[in-house]
């Protein structure tokens, strides 16, 4: 126990720096895939058949690919095009295409769900369609997503793990290198555990926070 | 930039992306099978058993629900053989992935438990069953087939962990993947290929599973 100590004593700055790491690509890539998730379910939904073909496709092929897929995909492809990404910048662009695929999907089901009396009482209302979208249609669909919403920013810092594998530092990796260093395998394994933990158990409860509010309205 | 497609190098190397694609499906099933058993013992330690035995499900599935799947298999794989216990990668991954399910297993049989009406059990009893008996007989199939279309999803999701196999050198459908891109460096060409037979395979599973719940009438 001593040791542990004294080892993360000396490896609490990498680990703190890889903390931040894995809360930030999280934090981004939850909230740019939230955006392009957004304009991904109101396409799926008033795209009209032709509009709407190349998203559906996009979220199929996303939600049918694995994460550590679309991660190594992201680092490697974009070499054949003559660019070369950062992990970092693949990571964070593996997880929001991650996450605007499933943000687009719920979304789609959320305006699906809403009674076409909703739709009908706003045309006759005289609101525009934008209007509509903004005033009646989403602030309803958000509501009906925010339980999943919660679920897919967990599953975003978890998948934020598997950035280890293209040689982003973030908490994972920081890990791997502490105990390369220090040889305290369970230890600092199960340090990187507890952290994941603490990060979704506060997102959790900050989702079930939000949530009671909103419902008390 | 002067890329062509060229599909050779990874049709001349499809054995090696199927057999990896069958072993992504052998670990999944078998993490998908322990994992139901593990799912429906603690579902049934969750409704029927007292507090301490709640308690310790509870604990069970928020932890492994809120740790990577990552940290879980590097733990398994690294940590654990510190103390004597010390499988091959691949049955690593697959009790891994067995323990991973069995955490959001536990929730989709105990989901299907409770809407089990309680005149069937009160049937159950009255026609003379034990209390295991019950359990056997009367509340783990209707729980099962309640549970069938989550446990679809679940086998779906569990199947597309099998690639993070790959960071502990499974040879699995991501793993060989890597290799060709490594080797041949079609980064475009492998990485389509691959992600096209994880969609396809996914597709596939989910067709199945829906004539599966077609074959057994929800009760």
């Amino acid at each position: 126990m001593d040791s542990f100590l004294a080892a993360l004593d000396s490896a609490s700055g990498p680990l703190l720096h890889g903390f931040g790491l894995t809360l930030g690509i999280s934090a981004a890539a939850v909230l740019l895939g939230s955006l392009i998730g957004v304009a991904v379910g109101l396409m799926l939904t008033y795209g009209g058949r032709i509009a709407s073909l190349p998203f559906r496709g996009f979220v199929d092929i996303v939600r049918g690919t694995p994460v550590l897929v679309l991660i190594l995909a992201s680092f490697y492809m974009p070499a054949g095009l003559g660019l070369s990404p950062g992990p970092v910048e693949a990571g964070i662009l593996a997880l929001t295409i991650f996450c605007s695929s499933h943000v687009g999907e719920t979304l789609r089901g959320a305006l699906n769900a809403i009674p076409p009396g909703q739709t009908d009482a706003a045309r006759a209302i005289g609101l525009t369609f934008p209007k509509m979208i903004l005033y009646v249609l989403m602030p309803q669909a958000l509501r009906q997503i925010a339980p999943n919403f919660v679920n897919t920013a967990v599953e975003i810092v978890k998948a934020s793990s598997l950035l280890s594998a293209i040689g982003v530092g973030e908490l994972l990796l920081t890990t791997q290198e502490i105990i390369g260093r220090t040889f305290q395998t369970m230890e600092f394994y199960a340090l990187a555990g507890a952290l994941y933990l603490v990060i979704n158990l506060t997102i959790s409860a900050g989702g079930g926070w939000i949530e009671r509010r909103v419902h008390t309205q | 930039m002067d890329y062509t497609l060229n599909f050779g190098v990874v049709f001349r190397n499809i054995d090696d992306l199927l057999s990896g694609l069958l072993l992504g499906l052998e670990m999944g099933l078998a993490g998908l099978l322990i994992g139901s058993l593990i799912g429906i013992l603690a579902a049934f330690a969750a409704v029927y058993g007292g507090r301490p035995a709640r308690i310790v499900v509870a604990a069970y599935v928020g932890l492994i629900r809120n740790v990577p799947i990552l940290v879980l298999a590097l733990f398994a794989f690294f940590a654990l053989p510190g103390i004597g216990i010390r499988f091959n990668n691949v049955v690593t991954f697959a009790a891994v992935l067995a323990i991973y399910a069995g955490a959001y297993l536990t929730e989709s049989f105990r989901a299907a438990i409770l809407v089990i009406p309680k005149g069937i059990i009160e049937a159950a009893q009255s026609i003379g069953l034990t209390r295991t008996g019950t359990a056997i007989w009367v509340i783990v199939p209707i729980a099962v087939r309640n549970a069938l279309p989550s446990v679809g999803n679940n086998f779906i999701s569990l199947f597309k962990d099998t690639s993070i196999a790959a960071v502990i050198a499974v040879p699995e459908l991501t793993f060989e993947a890597r290799k060709i891109n490594n080797e041949s460096f079609r980064v475009i060409e492998v990485w389509i290929v691959a992600s096209l037979m994880y969609v396809a395979t996914c597709a596939l599973i989910a067709a199945g599973l829906r004539r599966l719940e077609a074959m057994f009438p929800k009760f």
